[in-house]
């Protein structure tokens, strides 16, 4: 099967392309009208959090971070497939890649920007933000920089800049495209402001080249050290199932599966929404299926080795937190982790069901939900089940104001995907261009090469 | 003598790259093929740097620039502010310790080379820029444009080569 068709013409590419910025088909607004109630009710609970205090959330001694931040790790992880994988596969010149690298980027800039919302939720204070920022003051006060959580914060403004300054220049030469190819409006003078004046010359291209290269290849270390640090955010304290080697690889494990599925679930509706059946196609769709597969067999080994770490290293404390987990209240979730995150992927494993939309639709869903619990499940035990015995079994429900901030954070991340999309061309002209070419000529020289046979 | 802009249009690769062997092959006064001419395509094409020949890049050289740039200050900025609570008690623990100030050192090296990198593509590439002189939108479609500068007298030779080779089409400037 094709990844593509080769008799595809550049004009019509273009119109299509251009088409989804207008018409989209109506689940478009549906799927934009629950995004918008969904943001607007985690609004709601911050501003009463803000007002009222964060006692509300329920948070409390020794549960700290509870929702907030396993949310704020499930989007950072979430973020790690659409820059990382674009940038690999762009290296390895898989040309696959192209119809949906584009979206894949923005998924990850808006997961990002969705992440950094919780850093700032769960501090509670939210005008004292400014103490964590480094700038000569009088009091010579300056943040710990010995502490993960600052690198934290510096590894995700670097990664959240990059990727955006990434997402950009890749479609400079499509927002030239859409600029000649626009009626007059605001529309076409954004392109216009935005294509800086591009028209394709040797001169652009052989620059762009190198520069796109170049972005991808500092890209690629920089997303596995944003994840490793947020692992050492747990890994680098004295916590019982946080202080494990492991965590660093485990934690880029599941950010990649993570991701990958949320590109699968991406993929499916853009490819309904906006009629791109023909250049998302369902042999493109199955490749990203294999490659879900195969991180989910990675993450499942990393799994087994940090359980059987914990187990064989006679640390009682980490391993009475392990067993709290599979066996005390949080079970119910541990287990539906281990379930989602290790059973269910085996459904990619059979042929048939690796171009079955419904079926990989409801998957994906339920893969990125085993990560979610994974992320909680990393936060909330070790906080009630630590050194000291007074934190045991304070195992917290977190309350309405946290849930209704994490169902917010999955309506402002698909509000501004969905605006992005509907704004931006998500699927990358000229490139899809380059792999009909690309194609053409593959076929021409097994012609020629035929015939030479004969 | 003032010189105007040509460009033709073609439908492909192979006749463009017809154009240029040919241009590069002729000598015609008041055009110089390396300075004169300009190839724009719908797609990055490796091939059109292989027939317009060797023409260096120096966007690395910003990258280069930036990144170190970027690690040193990183590194910098951080040890002045360890350095600041030098009359504090380290407890015997190093003021500017090495291991957790390479973490973000890395990124600012990482940072400022991603930023340097896109200042250079935009220097290099000549961005933003204003429309040329002579502009198709169907070069962003789907054909490839062959702009030259020439003075007045090479236009016809220009031209007739262009019509040589099949031009879609061939705009002129207007003459001044």
């Amino acid at each position: 099967m094709k990844d593509i068709r080769e008799d595809i013409a550049w004009a019509k590419i273009n119109q299509d392309v251009m088409k989804s910025l207008e018409n989209p088909r109506k689940l478009y607004w549906v799927i934009l009208f629950f995004a918008l109630m969904a943001f607007g009710f985690g609004l709601g609970c911050e501003v009463y959090q803000y007002q009222t205090g964060m006692g509300v959330a329920n948070l409390n001694n020794p549960q700290v971070w509870g929702l907030y931040i396993a949310t704020f790790i499930f989007w950072i992880g979430m973020s790690h497939s659409g820059t990382l994988l674009s940038a690999i596969l762009h290296l390895m010149h898989a040309d696959w890649r192209k119809p949906i690298y584009r979206f894949a980027e923005a998924m990850t800039t808006f997961s990002l920007m969705t992440a950094g919302l919780f850093v700032m939720v769960h501090i509670g204070r939210l005008w004292q933000f400014y103490y964590a920022l480094p700038y000569p003051n009088d009091r010579g006060i300056w943040p710990n920089f010995q502490s993960p959580l600052l690198w934290d914060a510096m590894a995700i403004f670097t990664y959240l800049s990059s990727s955006v300054l990434f997402l950009f220049v890749g479609m400079i030469p499509d927002l030239a495209i859409a600029r000649d190819n626009m009626q007059a409006g605001w529309r076409q003078k954004l392109y216009t402001l935005l294509a800086l004046g591009w028209e394709g010359t040797d001169r652009q291209w052989r620059n762009f080249r190198v520069t796109y290269l170049t972005i991808a290849c500092f890209l690629i270390p920089l997303a596995v050290s944003v994840h490793s640090i947020v692992a050492s955010d747990f890994a680098m304290s004295q916590q019982p199932g946080w202080h494990v080697t492991s965590f660093p690889p485990y934690f880029v494990a599941g950010a990649l599966y993570s991701g990958c599925a949320a590109i699968i679930t991406l993929f499916i509706i853009l490819r309904y929404v906006f009629k791109f059946e023909e250049y998302m196609t369902l042999p493109i769709l199955k490749k990203i299926v294999r490659l879900t597969f195969a991180i989910a067999m990675v993450w499942t080994y990393l799994n087994a080795v940090e359980f059987a770490s914990v187990w064989y290293s006679h640390d009682q404390v980490s391993k009475d937190v392990l067993i709290q987990k599979m066996t005390g209240n949080y079970s119910p979730f541990w287990w539906g982790m281990i379930f989602c995150g290790s059973v269910v992927p085996l459904v990619f494993a059979i042929k048939r069901f690796q171009t079955n939309i419904p079926v990989l639709f409801a998957t994906s869903l339920l893969l990125n939900l085993g990560m979610w619990l994974e992320r909680w499940m990393i936060v909330a035990p070790t906080f009630s089940h630590g050194y000291y015995p007074w934190t045991w079994d304070h195992d917290q429900w977190p309350s309405i104001v946290q849930w209704g901030m994490v169902f917010g954070s999955f309506g402002w991340f698909t509000l501004l995907f969905l605006l992005f999309c509907k704004v931006f061309p998500s699927v990358s002209m000229y490139e899809v261009k380059e792999m009909v070419y690309h194609r053409t000529l593959h076929l021409k020289k097994s012609e020629t090469a035929e015939q030479g046979a004969h | 003598m003032s010189k105007r802009h040509l460009l033709a249009l073609y439908s492909n690769f192979d006749e463009a790259e017809a154009v240029v062997r040919e241009l590069r092959n002729t000598t015609i006064n008041g055009f110089d093929v390396n300075d004169d001419m300009i190839v724009k395509s719908p797609i990055e094409h490796p091939e059109v740097e292989e027939f317009l020949g060797d023409k260096p890049v120096y966007v690395q050289w910003f990258t280069l620039f930036g990144a170190l740039m970027g690690g040193l200050f990183g590194f910098f900025l951080i040890s002045g502010a360890q350095a600041n609570f030098y009359m504090q008690m380290k407890g015997g623990k190093p003021i500017v310790p090495f291991p957790p100030n390479f973490v973000l050192t890395y990124e600012m090296f990482i940072l400022g080379g991603v930023f340097i990198t896109i200042l250079g593509f935009l220097v290099c590439a000549g961005l933003p820029a204003k429309r040329s002189p002579l502009y198709s939108a169907k070069v962003s479609i789907d054909n490839i444009a062959i702009l030259v500068n020439a003075e007045e007298a090479a236009i016809s030779v220009l031209k007739a080569i262009f019509t040589k080779h099949k031009a879609l089409e061939i705009q002129e400037e207007a003459g001044k």
